[in-house]
């Protein structure tokens, strides 16, 4: 690694890099959570309508199973990109890592694509080829398997929070797996696989509940948008609880696994005993760590909140920004300075076990990776220019989970209402209520992204937590190829999106005749 | 038990699970063959309609197997993953385009208001069958002409050509390969299609089909002999027992004789390809398709076996020799390779249920009540 010590690393690189990563990934999570979210309800809907053996009910499916159709296309299309993407600007990263992050991708490929991919076909073109059971079977078979990818993908991501079951060989200059179990059940990678299966079922609920509203409101298609209606709102419902519950677990496993990233987005500077947690707060402009300035320009908390949040208990230490960049000797807690040291002679060890080794030096190799052990969880933080560098972008992630937690309440109280009203039947009459029902698949979408950068912007600097900065991370090669290649996804992106949005909106306006 | 084996022997047997996967995407491209053949078999919105509605329950198959062997490849040999896709740039993003532009089509092209018109689609079809196969031949056609990379002490690559990885489609033996694996894609498309549809009342569709399989197996002849010749007479790229890689004369002719199980692999792949071509062509028989993929495969797995056995560098730098990669410096660790050939072991219920499906799918052919089913594409 002696070879790419900072200063030589392209940083317009690095940032178009990230740009593209962005783009893609955030893209391609426009149409996951629908897939995520609907093929559980198309499940639903099927299963009644083989129960009943009522009609509508299979009109039902199949005029959601139209809209699922368009979505499933381009998430597809747009989920090869992901793959494709580790290894054309991150092939650092993909040696570093390739022992432990391609077999869940592989495994993703063998458990959950191949079962998408065989049952969607039989979902679509088997009405009439195959058995009402085994039709439905393989309804359930798309939503299982759909659900199956998102376990892999969020295992790999949850290693990159928090790599667990590896060690690194200095000889190959890469991580190599150790232990496949821990890999599987780290309890992030459990967090970050039930919150966000979960909130998108949320999201597949809203898809349809703002649909079927519409419906309402222009008094098309009654009978159906009250079912679907009521179906997605029980769902929902049911989702929407358990994603906040999901969510609290992902904020206690934060404290214990990331406390820098539940320190940016609960925007805590200094930490305390019984910290509160801010319920609503502007964040003072300019703020930077260290400079004592008061965080908040207005706030309301309350009092002890994130104590209890983060460590379950009242009165418990919770660290702010500050402790952990400058260190806290009451609270054991080591400044990223002094990890930096650490890092770095964890670098110049490696430096010095290849000149050995080259050297034929068999007893310096072997001490210079003993050496090497010593500082080995400090890697990454050898990469490291300035301590500060250690801070994710503060109000990009308190925000992004603030107006996150306050969408996911108001969703509850949103379906709460339907449901109320939905048994009182006289969901017809409340335009206010329909209205906002219209507007909650965008909300939701937007509530789904941020929970991408809380998760994603709050762990920068880092590829791997505390391991490997995303700088160090890239494919060696100039920028301007990852300028084109970033412009071509773009204008493909946009052409996409544009002609999904008009099929999509042209077949809600045909409604379920066409289906 | 697994946990048992040699590196050495789960070296292999990942080689060759990458090979399967790798040999059963290049039989599954009929999906892609078809797609070009559309304006040419096709000629009114009926035939395009059957052709489309046919190819349109099977491409996601051929698409996830692609993705399969670039997960295997990532988890198995994960510095072939690092080096070839970070390096040979542009080959790699090309092919995503145009598989990217074809998951869309099937579903967007008869839908009413999709921004770009049916024939926009047809042409993005199109392009994925024709240019995406043909670099796809040149990716794999590197494996044997060599690539232009160096790796550092930390194998970080370094691509020393400045076309990032599109140079290997200047390379008459790598274009070949891909000019091949083109037509052998229009072949196999033949055979499915003459096997998927109902041609009650269209005979003379169904004769157009049949017809287009032998003129695609004349076109690809002359590719094929092209690089089976400069194959058998090429120098290649050896690794001896050390590690040391260097210039083999006849490798790869020396590997089949070597290994004349592969050689067999790759004669009775042919032949059986020839076999389904002469029964949809010059015979009124459905049953090509079987041959044909079985066919396919076989010579699949002889191209990837000659590529990666014997002491082979499978991913050989023209630049560097001792950056090659062979499948026992790029492969992943003893432990990751056992754990991953214990998820293997259910590869077989996948076939199994994937089979089971077409079954049921395909025991009825594509008919006209099919093209006019409202979730037609």
């Amino acid at each position: 690694m002696e070879e790419v010590i900072m200063g030589e690393m392209d940083l317009v690189m690095v940032n178009w890099a990230r740009a593209q990563f962005i783009l893609t990934a955030m893209y391609h999570w426009l149409f996951v959570p629908i897939t995520l979210g609907l093929s559980i309800l198309l499940a639903f809907f099927e299963s009644l309508y083989v129960r009943t053996g009522k009609e509508e009910w299979k009109h039902i499916t199949k005029f959601w199973m139209t809209l699922f159709g368009i979505n499933f296309a381009i998430g597809v299309a747009t989920g090869i990109i992901l793959e494709f993407q580790f290894g054309t600007n991150w092939s650092n990263y993909s040696w570093m890592v390739g022992d432990i992050f391609g077999a869940p991708l592989a495994i993703e490929g063998i458990f959950a694509f191949f079962l998408e991919a065989t049952f969607f076909a039989v979902m679509f073109f088997g009405w009439e080829r195959t058995t009402k059971g085994f039709h439905l079977f393989s309804t359930w078979m798309v939503a299982i398997g759909s659900n199956l990818s998102a376990l892999w993908i969020l295992v790999a991501n949850g290693w990159m929070q928090y790599p667990v079951g590896m060690a690194f060989n200095p000889e190959s200059a890469r991580f190599e797996m150790q232990n496949f179990w821990e890999v599987l059940f780290s309890p992030v990678a459990i967090s970050k696989f039930t919150h966000a299966t979960s909130s998108s079922f949320v999201v597949g609920a809203l898809f349809v509940i703002t649909i079927s509203s519409y419906y309402l409101l222009k008094k098309r298609h009654v009978e159906m948008a009250k079912k679907s209606i009521i179906v997605a709102s029980v769902f929902g419902l049911l989702s929407s609880i358990f994603t906040a519950f999901t969510g609290d677990e992902s904020a206690y496993s934060n404290s214990q696994y990331q406390p820098m990233k539940l320190a940016a987005y609960e925007g805590l500077y200094e930490g305390s005993k019984g910290a509160d947690i801010v319920a609503l707060g502007i964040l003072t402009s300019g703020k930077k760590v260290g400079d004592g300035q008061d965080p908040f320009a207005f706030e309301i908390s309350i009092p002890k909140g994130l104590s209890l949040m983060a460590k379950r208990e009242l009165n418990a230490f919770v660290p702010g920004i500050q402790d952990l960049i400058y260190g806290n000797e009451t609270e054991g807690i080591m400044s990223v300075a002094e990890k930096m040291e650490k890092g770095k002679a964890a670098i110049a060890d490696l430096a010095s076990m290849h000149v050995a080794k080259k050297a034929g030096d068999e007893a310096a190799t072997g001490a210079a990776i003993e050496r090497f052990r010593v500082n080995q969880d400090y890697l990454g933080f050898g990469y490291l220019v300035t301590p500060e560098e250690a801070v994710p972008p503060v109000a990009t992630t308190y925000y992004s989970f603030h107006v996150m937690v306050y969408l996911g309440s108001f969703f509850i109280l949103l379906i709460l209402l339907y449901l109320y009203y939905s048994f009182k039947n006289t969901l017809e009459d409340k335009k206010w209520l329909l209205v906002l029902g219209v507007s909650s698949f965008f909300l939701a979408m937007i509530a789904s992204q941020l929970g991408w950068v809380v998760a994603e912007v709050g762990r920068q600097p880092w590829a791997i937590q505390n391991l490997l900065p995303v700088k160090m991370a890239t494919t060696n090669i100039e920028a301007g190829h990852v300028q084109t290649s970033f412009a071509i996804f773009f204008v493909l992106f946009a052409i996409l999106l544009i002609a999904e949005i008009k099929i999509m909106l042209k077949q809600i306006k045909i409604g379920p005749e066409g289906a | 038990m697994i946990g048992n084996l040699d590196l050495v022997i789960l070296q292999h047997i990942w080689w060759t699970i990458c090979s399967v996967v790798g040999a059963l995407f290049l039989f599954l491209t009929f999906v892609q063959g078809g797609q070009t053949l559309l304006w040419q078999v096709a000629k009114t919105d009926r035939e395009k309609a059957f052709v489309i509605n046919s190819l349109g329950r099977k491409w996601e198959l051929t698409f996830t197997t692609l993705v399969l062997f670039g997960g295997a490849l990532f988890a198995a040999f994960p510095k072939f993953y690092a080096t070839s896709f970070g390096g040979a740039y542009w080959v790699w993003l090309l092919i995503l385009f145009t598989f990217i532009i074809q998951a869309v089509s099937y579903e967007f092209r008869m839908k009413p208001s999709n921004l770009l018109g049916a024939k926009t689609y047809e042409v993005f079809l199109f392009i994925n069958g024709s240019v995406g196969i043909l670099l796809i031949g040149a990716a794999v056609g590197t494996f044997f002409t060599g690539s232009n990379f160096t790796l550092n002490d930390s194998n970080q690559v370094t691509w020393t050509h400045p076309l990032r990885g599109l140079e290997a489609a200047f390379s008459l033996f790598n274009l070949s390969l891909g000019m091949f694996l083109v037509f052998n894609a229009r072949v196999l498309g033949s055979m499915y299609l003459v096997n998927n549809i109902n041609f009650y009342k269209v005979p003379e569709f169904e004769a157009r089909i049949r017809k287009s399989c032998l003129i695609n197996f004349l076109c690809a002849l002359p590719f094929l002999l092209y690089v089976i010749v400069s194959l058998l007479l090429m120098d290649g790229y050896g690794t001896d027992a050390q590690g040391v890689v260097s210039i083999v004369e006849s490798k790869y002719l020396g590997n089949l004789l070597a290994l004349p199980w592969v050689l067999g692999l790759l004669v009775v792949g042919l032949f059986l390809v020839l076999l389904g071509v002469t029964r949809t062509s010059l015979a009124r028989s459905t049953t090509g398709i079987w041959f044909g993929s079985l066919g396919t495969v076989l010579v699949g797995l002889a191209v990837f076996f000659t590529a990666g056995f014997n002491g082979t560098p499978f991913y050989p730098s023209k630049v560097d020799l001792q950056s090659s990669l062979t499948i026992y410096n790029a492969s992943s660790s003893h432990y990751t390779l056992t754990a991953m050939t214990y998820v293997a072991l259910f590869i077989p219920l996948v076939l199994a249920y994937i089979a089971y499906v077409w079954r049921q799918m395909d025991s009825k052919k594509i008919g006209s009540t099919d093209i006019e089913d409202s979730k037609a594409y």
